[in-house]
C-alpha cells in the first residue's frame, strides 16, 4: 500500500482505533518506511505533549470539600428517599402481614379450641349412657324443655321430608355459658346442634361453610343473637344440609 | 447486585471534570461554577442514567452542553466544520518533527489558543484517552465526524507549535 494511504490511518494507528489487522499491517509498512515511520512518531510524541500538557489544571480544596460534600448529601437523601420508598411499604407489608398472620393464628387457635370442645361434647354425648335428657323426635316436645333451663329460645325446623331425624337434646355449656345440644340422626348417623347466645364479633369471622377438623366436619352462623354449632362425622354437603334447615327455621 | 450510586461513579471524575472544564471556560471561577453546575444537573438526571452505560461519556456530555450554553460557551457556538476547517488549512511541514521537542509550557499555551472545539476533541482524545466512540457520545457528532475533526486538531496544533518555535504565534 502506499504512504498516501497509509498516512491517512496513522491518527486512528496511534489511537488504537485500526483493527488489529491493519494495525499488523501498518507496523510492518512502519518497519520499512522511514518517512511513514518519522510521521507516526511525531503524532505519538505530540499525543504525550498533549496529555502532559492537558492534565494541568487542579481544583482547589475547598471547591472539591464542597461539592463532595453535596454529593454525600444528595447521594444519602436520595438513597434514603430510595430505602423509605421501597422499606415504608415492605414494613407495612411486613406489619400487617404480620398481624395478620397473628390474628388469623389466634383466631384459628380460638376456633380450634371452640370446635375442638364441641366435638368433645359430641362425643361425649355418643358415649353417654344417656346421651340425651329429653328424648323425642317432636321439636315441640324438645323446644319447651329447654324453657327455664337457658336463656334463650330458638325455634326448630320441620324435617318431614328431609332423611334428618331428631333424637333429642340436652343441656351444654360451652365457656361457663349454658346452652342447648340437640341430637340429629342421619343414616346411622349422628350429628350434634349447638345453640348458643352469641358472642359478637368474637366468631364472626368465622367461615360459615362447612369445615373438616379432627375427623368431624363443623358448620357455624349466628342468627337473631344466637350463635349455632353443627358437627358431625357426616360430609359437608350433610351438615350443609342440615344447617340450611335450622337456618330457614331460626 | 450493588448498583453504584452517583456519588461512586462521579467523585472519582471530579478531578478530570474540573481540568476538562478549565480548559473550556479558561478561568477558574468559571471553571468551579461549570462543575457544579454539572453535577447538579448530572444529580438530577442520575435516575434517568441507565445503569451499565458510560457514567464517564454521560456526564462529560453533560459538562460540555452546560458549557455550550454558557455565557462563553455561546460565543464558540455556532461554528461549523467548515470554519473549523479553514482556521487550519497548513499542510504539515518538515519542521514538525520539532514538535517532540515542544517543552509543556509552549503545548499549554498551544492548547490554550485552539479554538474549544479543536482544544476539547484533543483534550477528550489525548488526556481522557476516550476511544472514538466516547467522544462520539460526549460532542454527540458521528465517529467519522471524531475523527475528521480529531486530524484537523492536531494539524492546527502542529502549526502553532511549528509557529511558536518561528518566534512568532497567533491564535486558531
Amino acid at each position: 500500500m502506499a504512504c498516501e494511504l497509509w498516512s491517512g490511518k496513522l491518527d486512528a494507528y496511534v489511537d488504537g482505533e485500526l483493527s488489529l489487522m491493519e494495525a499488523n499491517e501498518l507496523g510492518t509498512h512502519l518497519r520499512g518506511c522511514s518517512s511513514c515511520a518519522a510521521e507516526a512518531l511525531e503524532r505519538v510524541q505530540t499525543k504525550r505533549s498533549v496529555a502532559d500538557a492537558g492534565r494541568y489544571f487542579e481544583p482547589s480544596s475547598e471547591f472539591r470539600k464542597k461539592i463532595a460534600t453535596k454529593v454525600h448529601k444528595s447521594s444519602k437523601k436520595s438513597s434514603i428517599r430510595g430505602w423509605q420508598i421501597v422499606a415504608v411499604p415492605a414494613a407495612l407489608v411486613l406489619i400487617i402481614s404480620l398481624a395478620m398472620s397473628f390474628y388469623v393464628s389466634r383466631e384459628r387457635t380460638k376456633r380450634e379450641r371452640v370446635y375442638g370442645e364441641l366435638a368433645d361434647l359430641h362425643v361425649a354425648t355418643l358415649a353417654s349412657a344417656t346421651p340425651v335428657d329429653v328424648i323425642s323426635s317432636d321439636k315441640h316436645t324438645v323446644k319447651p324443655w329447654f324453657q327455664g333451663k337457658i336463656p334463650f329460645t330458638f325455634n326448630l325446623p320441620e324435617l318431614q321430608s328431609t332423611d334428618f331425624e331428631l333424637v333429642g337434646g340436652r343441656l351444654a355449656y360451652m365457656g361457663q355459658s349454658p346452652g342447648a345440644q340437640l341430637i340429629y340422626r342421619l343414616r346411622k348417623h349422628e350429628l350434634s346442634v349447638f345453640i348458643f347466645q352469641d358472642r359478637g364479633p368474637e366468631m364472626a369471622s368465622w367461615a360459615s361453610d362447612p369445615t373438616s377438623m379432627l375427623s368431624f366436619t363443623f358448620e357455624t352462623w349466628a342468627k337473631n343473637g344466637l350463635r349455632y354449632f353443627v358437627v358431625g362425622d357426616v360430609s359437608g354437603a350433610d351438615v350443609d344440609a342440615l344447617s340450611k334447615l335450622l337456618r330457614d327455621a331460626g | 447486585m450493588h448498583d453504584a450510586t452517583f456519588e461512586e461513579l462521579s467523585m472519582p471524575l471530579f478531578d478530570q471534570l474540573y481540568n476538562f472544564a478549565h480548559w473550556l471556560t479558561q478561568d477558574r471561577s468559571e471553571a468551579e461554577d461549570l462543575v457544579q453546575e454539572t453535577f447538579a444537573k448530572a444529580l438530577r438526571g442520575f435516575s434517568g442514567f441507565q445503569a451499565g452505560t458510560n457514567f464517564r461519556a454521560w456526564i462529560f456530555r453533560i459538562l460540555r452542553n452546560t458549557f455550550l450554553t454558557s455565557r462563553t460557551g455561546l460565543k464558540i457556538a455556532g461554528r461549523s466544520e467548515e470554519e473549523l476547517d479553514g482556521l487550519a488549512s497548513v499542510d504539515p511541514s518538515p519542521e514538525a518533527i520539532l514538535i517532540g521537542k515542544a517543552d509543556r509550557s509552549m503545548v499549554r499555551q498551544a492548547l490554550q489558543e485552539l479554538s474549544v472545539p479543536f482544544r476539547e476533541i484533543l483534550l477528550l482524545c489525548e488526556v481522557e484517552e476516550m476511544a472514538y466512540e466516547e467522544i462520539a457520545q460526549v460532542l454527540a457528532i458521528p465517529i467519522g465526524t471524531v475523527m475528521s475533526r480529531l486530524h484537523r486538531a492536531r494539524r492546527a496544533l502542529r502549526e502553532l507549535l511549528i509557529q511558536k518555535f518561528k518566534g512568532g504565534s497567533h491564535g486558531l
